[in-house]
């Protein structure tokens, strides 16, 4: 064998190209090696974190990568002096790692769709929940089939149609009837998506009270950086606020003029009755918060200035979630999404769901936001003012509070 | 006809006398050459989107290592990161920064400033743009956003923190945060010149495609990036107006007392005097422009994408004028979409249904134009050129992201996705990560037509597989951390019980992005070698069809010596059949590819048609060859 054709054999300049990568590889590896030999002695946890470690890694890294470019052209000359045509296809290159990295893809998603998908939020815990579950559920089939058979098509064809001397694309600029199908199908398949979408979203805000089961309500008012709470009282109506008359004592602001405000109270954690509708009215002192409660499929934005509405019922009580999801230090919570400042991500409340019966008890123990300051404050007489009495002064609230109290006893 | 005549008679001129006059400064800084502005365009957006980078890498390893030190954040950062570790406050900041750098001065100015000021003059047929010196100060206005916008980083109160979108009162009020401070006053007026910016060089760009085309560039005849970079101009000067007048009404309200966007504020108990604003409105202000831009983002990746595609299959685009049509439609829809991203604001549930509506219609142009690019692929002789892989690789983004999208765009789907993690997946993918690979297709395709020189293939090789796998490491898993709750704009998950499951993501993330930043050193160096070292550009690279390719490869002013070129045919006529190559270029008339020619390219010219029918039955050979 001549020693020219043995510099330009194919074999011999993989060879070569293998050694040169392997024997850099072993420096590394000795270098590592000599490296870890020594740990012992020094505190490694420092060196992770110098800036230089870093750098050094990386140039090791861009020097690697030289060599192997550097390699990848020796080979490719040696092959032009040999007379030959390009050294490496890299059109067949590419079209393999398209068509590998298809493969591995999907895996990848399958993996994620099996181990990150099991992560997720339990089932819905309220009834509007349900639907947006099933809708999810529904568009999720829907996209992950296009996902999956479009980007068979698009690596597909990138593998299949890899360029090659001997053939000649297939001059194909246009046809109107396939044209019209995907214009079409995708439209059908999204009209479906929207009126269902529109049906549920109809049905989560113009939500028609009954009479015999109305809503509980709760306010809850965001500043930076918390949350409060204030239930209805007995009345079963929170009553006004009014921002200018914000002080140390009355940090919400409520007009205590307003009767239905003397009853209101407090409450560090949300209690909610199982299988009642609630209505949380929202609000803002400061900034724009958002209530997002994830388990109930339940977000809103406070906005100062204005009143925010969501109704919703939740349908199971905490002990049931904790033994549906096996975990009993399960809590519901609700929490801030809405950039908010630099507490933003520390704004929570835990949600307490309970039996009826629960629920009153835990409500009778709730104190009242007026108290005597207050009600000195707003001339108001300090001795305590049966809540009937209230009730009984204002003919039109009576009825109220009745129907009210009738739903709260339900 | 005449006044092109004139036209170019003029130029011609100032090409000749241009050599004379030349000065550095004239050439390289105050230029109104509209290939060096797109250079610089290139260039400051280049380094803007290095610069983003960075500082999401910063935040990244904040969200990894949410309890560990990092000395060397202390050396870069100063007080910011005391100990090491990035306050909650820069947190804001930084990711603020990063969205408002990438959105606005990577994708809208250094994509659409880039190539429109490039392209349009050379796939036109002009001799530059219709009016150089606004160019020039587009650019400049441009380079005076950037610089206002990174001057903020070295105020005593940091950059705007309250995320890119500004919501007030968080924005307005300065004791809401510290970066709602002077910070925020110069992301303002760097916003004012950006738009300043964006609409002298979109007026710039209308102007010039409808008045400036060579002899027989019909508007049918224009390539797609063309038509994109026409659509996004519209689109520009349509709605960056109503940010500029949200911008000088949220000017008013923090430094004039107003109260247009604020109203019963109580910052811990000091009570505002603001009364009778709304916060809302400045979303609607926001987002009127702000929607419209994410099409302003992605429409001339779509373009770029659309010639790269079929100039590297060697196959005309399928469907010209169905993707004509589609960027049509995106861009009227695009104007009432907007309220999509308010359904959970507070706004009247009622427009919340009327804009899914919208929303969900916008999806349907966007598929036409994915089957239209797989179409486009099939039966294709691919050749992957590193744009190509790009073009490629944008197409997988613009499917994984825009279908996550028809989640979003379900109001009551976004209920419980708004503003979570899976809002950050989605838009990083479809609008981020999609548009960016446009930039880099259209980088390496027309770095031969910018600097004369073709950039290493090998490099860019590497450079796409690291980004592309990288990039779908990153923003895949953060889906399913928005599917379980988790908002996006948080400091750490460490106060959380049920976030912390997500922290291992987190770090496996932080390090793919890592990856992502360290594969872009591969670009850089390769860009920067290749403008002095690299391999000197034959005429037509590519053998695409195009007119730019006409030009000479070494630059003049008024790109063509003597006339402009005439156009003859639309430009993807690739692998004709009865043609010997598998081009032809827009500028080679019907009379001299006799043999490919088909009924359909003389537009019902009953005189040619007739013309071609002799010629075929005097030739019947080569007829049948065909």
């Amino acid at each position: 064998m001549s020693l020219r054709k043995f510099i330009t054999n194919k074999t011999t300049a993989a060879l070569a190209v293998l050694i040169t990568v392997f024997a850099n590889t072993s420096v590394f590896a000795q270098d590592a090696a000599a490296g870890a030999a020594a740990a012992p002695k020094v505190d490694m946890g420092e060196v992770y974190k110098s800036v230089i470690f870093y750098i050094l890694v990386f140039l090791a890294v861009c020097l690697f990568i030289a060599i192997i470019g550097k390699a990848i052209r020796v080979y490719e000359l040696s092959r032009e002096a040999q007379g030959k045509s390009v050294g490496i296809n890299w059109n067949r290159v590419h079209a393999s790692l398209f068509a590998l990295f298809l493969v591995i893809g999907l895996y990848g998603v399958y993996w994620e769709y099996t181990v990150h998908g099991a992560m997720l939020l339990p089932d819905a815990a309220s009834e509007h929940g349900k639907k947006i579950d099933e809708m999810f559920n529904l568009t999720l089939i829907i996209t992950t089939i296009v996902f999956v058979v479009t980007h068979i098509l698009l690596f597909g064809f990138s593998y299949i149609y890899k360029y090659s001397a001997k053939r000649k694309a297939y001059y194909y600029p246009h046809n109107n009837t396939i044209e019209k199908i995907w214009t079409i199908v995708p439209a059908l398949v999204l009209t479906v998506l929207v009126l269902m979408g529109f049906l549920t979203w109809r049905s989560i805000f113009f939500k028609v009270e009954d009479p015999n089961n109305k809503p509980l309500q709760i306010e809850v008012t965001s500043e930076q950086f918390k949350w409060s709470i204030r239930y209805p009282g007995a009345d079963g109506i929170v009553g006004n606020k009014n921002y200018k008359l914000t002080t140390a004592t009355n940090t919400l602001g409520i007009d205590f003029k307003d009767i239905n405000s003397r009853d209101d109270e407090m409450a560090d954690e949300m209690v909610l009755p199982v299988g009642k509708p609630i209505k949380l009215i929202l609000t803002s002192k400061d900034v724009i918060h958002s209530f997002y409660m994830p388990h109930f499929r339940v977000q809103l934005n406070t906005v100062p200035g204005m009143r925010t509405i969501f109704e919703f019922t939740p349908t199971k009580t905490t002990a049931e979630m904790q033994q549906e999801t096996n975990d009993p230090n399960f809590k519901y919570l609700f929490l801030c999404a809405k950039i908010c400042g630099a507490g933003h991500y520390n704004m929570q409340k835990v949600v307490r769901v309970v039996s009826e019966a629960e629920y009153k008890t835990w409500i009778a123990e709730q104190k009242t936001y007026l108290n005597d300051d207050l009600r000195k404050q707003f001339n108001l007489p300090v001795a305590p003012a049966p809540v009937k009495s209230v009730a009984d002064s204002a003919a039109k609230d009576s009825a109220a509070v009745k129907t009210n109290q009738m739903a709260l006893n339900k | 006809m005449s006044t092109i005549a004139l036209h170019d008679e003029h130029n011609h001129d100032h090409a000749d006398h241009g050599h004379h006059k030349e000065t550095l400064i004239s050439k390289y800084i105050f230029s109104m050459d509209h290939k060096m502005i797109a250079k610089q365009f290139l260039i400051t957006g280049i380094i803007m989107a290095v610069i983003a980078m960075g500082l999401s890498i910063l935040f990244r390893i904040q969200l990894a290592w949410p309890d560990q030190n990092f000395p060397f954040l202390e050396t870069f950062l100063g007080k910011w990161a005391a100990d090491g570790r990035i306050k909650p406050d820069f947190y804001l900041a930084l990711v603020t920064i990063h969205g408002t750098i990438m959105v606005f001065f990577v994708l809208t100015a250094g994509l659409s400033g880039t190539f429109s000021n490039l392209l349009i003059p050379l796939q036109i047929g002009a001799r530059d743009m219709a009016s150089p010196f606004l160019n020039m100060l587009s650019y400049w206005f441009f380079f005076m956003a950037c610089v206002i916008m990174m001057s903020s980083f070295f105020i005593q109160t940091g950059p705007a923190s309250g995320g890119w979108t500004v919501y007030p009162p968080l924005s307005v009020v300065a004791k809401a945060m510290p970066g709602s401070g002077l910070g925020m006053t110069l992301w303002l007026i760097s916003m004012v010149l950006f738009v300043a910016s964006s609409l002298m060089g979109g007026i710039n760009y209308v102007s010039t495609i409808l008045n400036m085309r060579t002899k027989g560039m019909d508007l049918w005849k224009m390539p797609l990036t063309i038509w994109a970079f026409f659509l996004t101009a519209i689109l520009g000067i349509l709605s960056f107006p109503v940010l500029v007048a949200g911008v000088v009404l949220m000017v008013f309200d923090r430094s004039f007392g107003t109260s247009f966007y604020l109203s019963d504020i109580v910052m811990g108990t000091d009570i505002l005097p603001n009364e009778g604003g709304s916060p809302i409105l400045w979303q609607h202000l926001f987002w009127f422009l702000g929607h419209p831009e994410v099409y302003i983002v992605i429409m001339p990746a779509l373009g770029i994408s659309s010639e790269v595609i079929s100039v590297n299959s060697r196959k005309p685009i399928f469907g010209y004028h169905a993707m004509v049509y589609s960027l049509i439609g995106i861009t009227v829809l695009s104007f009432i979409v907007w309220g999509h991203h308010m359904f959970v604001t507070g706004m009247n549930p009622l427009l919340g249904g009327v804009f899914m509506i919208t929303t969900l219609i916008i999806a349907v142009p966007s598929a036409v134009k994915t089957f239209n690019y797989l179409a486009t692929l099939w039966r294709g002789n691919i050749r992957f050129t590193p744009a190509m892989l790009f073009a490629i690789g944008l197409v997988s983004f613009f499917i994984s992201g825009g279908l996550t999208g028809i989640f979003l765009g379900n109001a009551s789907l976004d209920i419980n996705l708004h503003d979570t993690y899976f809002v950050v997946a989605h838009f990083h993918l479809v609008m981020g990560s999609a548009a960016i690979f446009g930039m880099l297709a259209g980088v390496y395709h027309w770095f031969p037509k910018m600097f004369g020189r073709m950039m290493n293939a090998k490099l860019g090789y590497l450079h796409f597989w690291l980004t592309f796998i990288a990039a779908y490491l990153v923003f895949f898993p953060l889906h399913f951390l928005g599917l379980d709750g988790v908002p996006r704009r948080y400091y750490a998950f460490t106060e959380f019980e049920f976030m912390k499951k997500w922290l291992t993501v987190n770090v496996f993330v932080t390090w793919a992005a890592i990856m992502a930043a360290l594969a872009q050193v591969a670009f850089l160096f390769n860009f920067f070698y290749s403008i002095f070292k690299g391999k000197v550009s034959p005429q037509n690279p590519w053998e695409s069809n195009t007119l730019e390719w006409t030009a000479p490869v070494e630059h003049l002013h008024g790109n063509w010596p003597g006339e402009i070129p005439t156009v003859y045919r639309w430009p993807y006529d690739y692998s004709k059949p009865g043609h010997d190559a598998d081009f032809i270029p827009q500028t080679v008339p019907f009379s001299q590819t006799m043999s490919s020619n088909l009924p359909h390219d003389f537009e019902g010219n009953a005189e040619a048609e007739k013309i071609q029918q002799d010629w075929e039955l005097a030739n019947p050979v080569a007829e049948s060859k065909g």
